[in-house]
């Protein structure tokens, strides 16, 4: 994690992979132009760049999914060395030419086995049985080689998030991949997990394997990697070794410009505005569940809720927007027992929430950008005449909004399916944000944003927290939380820690924590091991 | 005491194995569908181009097997309708599935009124007949409810070991459930999830339509209008109550199977105080009620009418 491992380079490296000048439109879009990359053998790259910046378009090219409109995808032979043009549009030939790919959202068939899921497809399949024998001694020795230990004989569906991305990349290497491209590997991983995820593929990279990571998190790629290439716009802006570049100059040349940082002042949090007391909810379902949980949100305070995604998250969030009630314990507000769970009862007190996912339950597509921001005032007197919408006020408003947030959209009549992730969440700020809430609930409000988006997000929540509103952010990215929260408890298995404050947090020890470790278990073993008590 | 009687004999079970071998066919060729992540409505029609096309080539002069064969080639090339609208096209699965519905039984309808204008009563073929197996066919009981079947009923029951062994043992059957799971997953790996998908919705309907013949050859000997009854649909309702499993689907098509044979003898025990009806209506209430125990639970395949399209993801 400190600092970037050299290239193996006992021998001369030899190029494996040449993308040359490769140009991809999408009507009049210009997703890729032009971009060159070499891949050589034992090599890790970092490809970066923001949403949009034609990543994923290029790897997609390289693994047959689309075809280039210009240029070349060539590989070396796996035994002459000879670089040879790669048939476009198959990913048959991709996966022959020893391309391997991780996408983020992993290719898993849940009902199967890890077994099944890696020898699905290599095998003839009109055959009257399934040998598994060689498949499994061939696995066992890839297992044991790389560190990706991971029981095969479970369903996917019972492994955890890490372990399905190990499954994935024992997909590629059983089916002998020389290239092994990782789409945003680290996105879904506690902090351990994409150190473990590290270590494993610098292993690999030292056996001769190229590695592509596509990422946008600048501190996991200065750790890993051996070289960074950067996209923007489609186009290749920069290319360096790993231990030439420096984090602000990649910043920029990803965003193409300065990008503001926000910083938290300190500030003095007021009378309490929610506070839960012992809340237990079970559904049976560790995501959806939460054990004698107790919390306490200040006016002017951001209280950020540390976890990897599924530990109770969900179920806290529900919690809080009214949604759901809990099974024991009470939850206040302003000092007053609620009696009554219901939404919008809780907005009504000045709650308002940006949904985990916001395309699904922050906003409805086909209903236009004037629509979604009126959608929960549609009550209000404000929006009414004589008991009809008022179409006017609500486009007025939408106006509004969409200037004061730089929301980029045709119009207030646009169908809001037509907006990208990053201005959909800036409607969902306008829309919670202008009614000046008392409590604001951030379920993940900057996770899948670019970096300019994201920080545009930082700065309106600490805005709002100087204006007096009370923060509860969960987020499971460990520079957001540190950034913005005052205070910060860990989320595991439903059950959340106590508060810790934003000077005494260690980074490591919650990335611990997150994982499932108790703070004092934790301090307990330093104290043994002879660290600092 | 005579209604507990009743279940204690080889000829209730014989009648319920009987009852049950249209539909293990119907189950077993909608498991097959859905397994590979397509519904298939067309099965009510399916079945009665099976039911049509089988009798009608048997009547032409085809021998039996031969109607077999031709009925499964009906069924396939409506299968293969369905399949094209649903999973290149990926277009809605119950609009297309219905529609294949209408469309095959309004075009077995047609062919058997156009080849037989003028007939009163509908013609007779020689069905299949009561096999009768040395030994296993004189054993007590299980001999006159098992072994004394046709050969369709026992070519159901082998079906469902074979369709058992293609979804669990063999690569294909791997391919056909992860398809069904995660189609991006097969792509990933090479292979072709149209030629999966249709490939299993073509041979689903193949096995429905035997189904659907298994009326017209072997329970009886003709064919007539409405004879499917909404068999079909009960196939689709069991394919949730067995899990997609070929095993719970053989189970499923029993209990129905036995429902259905249960009331017709109570009927004529205690028919005096309730009017038909109720009896006849008692295995579908049945179905819904195990329906409401086993579904709520259900664990669909993930993909089941979420259409794929290549290049998109």
């Amino acid at each position: 994690m400190s600092s970037a491992a050299t290239p193996s380079t006992e021998t001369s490296p030899q190029l494996l992979l040449k993308l040359a000048a490769i140009t991809k439109r999408f009507g009049p879009l210009i997703a890729n132009d032009a971009i060159d990359l070499d891949v050589h053998r034992g090599e890790i790259v970092a490809l970066l760049g923001e949403n949009g910046a034609g990543k994923t378009t290029l790897m997609n090219i390289l693994f047959g999914h689309y075809v280039a409109d210009e240029g070349a995808v060539m590989v070396a032979g796996a035994d002459d060395n000879i670089l040879a043009t790669l048939e476009p549009g198959a990913p048959q030939a991709a996966l022959d030419a020893g391309i391997g790919m991780v996408h983020q959202h992993f290719t898993l068939a849940e009902n199967l086995t890890g077994l099944d899921n890696i020898v699905l497809g290599t095998e003839p399949i009109f055959r009257l049985r399934r040998d598994r024998t060689k498949a499994r001694a061939k696995l066992d020795h890839l297992m044991s080689g790389s560190g990706l230990n991971v029981d095969l004989n479970q369903p996917v569906h019972k492994l955890t998030v890490g372990e399905k991305q190990r499954v994935e990349i024992l997909k590629a290497l059983y089916r002998d991949a020389r290239l092994l491209v990782l789409d945003e590997p680290t996105a879904v991983l506690t902090p351990q997990e994409a150190d473990s995820l590290f270590a494993i593929l610098r292993k690999l990279a030292a056996t001769g394997l190229a590695v592509i990571i596509i990422a946008h998190k600048l501190a996991e790629v200065l750790a890993v990697s051996h070289r960074i290439a950067i996209l923007r716009g489609g186009k290749k802006v920069g290319e360096m070794t790993t231990d030439q570049a420096d984090r602000r100059s990649i910043a920029e040349l990803m965003v193409g410009r300065d990008v503001p940082i926000s910083k938290r002042r300190e500030r003095t949090p007021g009378a309490e505005v929610i506070s839960l007391h012992n809340i237990t909810i079970d559904r049976g379902d560790a995501r959806r569940s939460l054990h004698n949980v107790s919390l306490l949100a200040r006016e002017g305070e951001i209280l950020g809720i540390a976890g990897v995604s599924g530990n109770g998250q969900a179920a806290l969030a529900q919690l809080i927007a009214g949604l759901d009630r809990p099974d024991s314990g009470t939850v206040e507000i302003f000092g007053e027992p609620v009696t009554k769970f219901d939404a919008h009862q809780f907005a009504q007190n000045g709650i308002a929430r940006i949904p985990e996912d916001r395309h699904h339950d922050g906003m409805i597509g086909s209903m236009t950008v004037a629509e979604n921001i009126a959608i929960e005032d549609v009550r209000s007197r404000d929006y009414q005449k004589f008991g009809f919408l008022d179409f006017d006020a609500i486009r007025k408003r939408a106006e509004h909004a969409i200037a004061d947030y730089d929301v980029r959209c045709p119009g207030p009549d646009a169908p809001a399916r037509l907006l990208s992730g990053g201005n959909i969440q800036k409607l969902i700020l306008a829309r919670v944000l202008e009614k000046s809430p008392k409590l604001i609930l951030a379920n993940q409000p900057s996770r899948g944003l670019d970096v300019g988006a994201q920080s545009e997000v930082h700065r309106r929540l600490l805005e709002a927290r100087e204006g007096g509103a009370a923060v509860i952010l969960i987020s499971e990215d460990l520079d957001e939380l540190l950034t913005l929260s005052d205070q910060i408890a860990v989320i595991h298995a439903g059950h959340v820690s106590p508060v810790i404050a934003a000077g005494d947090i260690d980074r490591s020890e919650l990335g611990l924590m997150m994982a499932g470790q108790k703070k004092n278990e934790h301090n307990a073993d330093t104290r043994a091991a002879g660290g600092p008590a | 005491m005579e209604i507990i009687d009743i279940l204690l004999t080889a000829n209730f079970w014989a009648a319920a194995l009987r009852i049950a071998t249209p539909l293990i066919f119907g189950v077993l060729g909608a498991l097959i569908c859905e397994r590979a992540g397509v519904l298939n409505l067309g099965i009510e029609g399916i079945f009665t181009a099976g039911a049509m096309a089988g009798w009608m080539a048997v009547w032409l002069g085809a021998g039996l097997w031969g109607g077999v064969l031709v009925a499964a080639l009906a069924g396939g090339f409506f299968g293969l309708i369905h399949a094209i609208l649903t999973v290149p096209l990926g277009l809605s699965q119950h609009v297309s599935g219905i529609g294949v519905t209408l469309l095959a039984t309004s075009l077995s309808y047609f062919t058997y009124r156009t080849a037989l204008p003028d007939v009163t009563s509908p013609p007779r073929i020689i069905p299949f007949q009561p096999l009768d197996i040395p030994i296993l066919s004189d054993l007590p009981f299980i001999g006159p409810a098992l072994f004394s079947q046709t050969a369709l009923t026992m070519l159901a029951l082998v079906m469902v070991f074979v369709t058992g062994w293609v979804l669990y043992r063999t690569p294909l059957g791997l391919a056909i459930r992860a398809v069904g799971d995660n189609p991006s997953a097969v792509e990933a790996q090479g292979l072709s999830v149209y030629a999966l998908r249709i490939g299993a919705v073509v041979a689903g309907s193949a096995l429905m339509a035997v189904g659907g013949a298994f009326l017209t050859m072997s329970a009886f000997d003709a064919f007539f209008f409405g004879m499917i009854n909404g068999r079909g649909w009960v196939c689709i309702a069991l394919t949730v109550f067995a899990s997609w499993r070929p095993g719970k689907a053989l189970l499923g098509a029993l209990l129905f199977g036995a429902f259905d044979a249960f009331q017709v003898r109570l009927q004529t025990e205690v028919g005096a105080f309730l009017p038909s009806q109720v009896f006849l209506m008692m295995p579908y209430l049945l179905s819904i009620a195990a329906l409401i125990i086993v579904a709520r639970k259900a664990d669909y395949p993930k993909a089941l009418l979420v259409p794929w399209f290549k290049g998109q993801r």
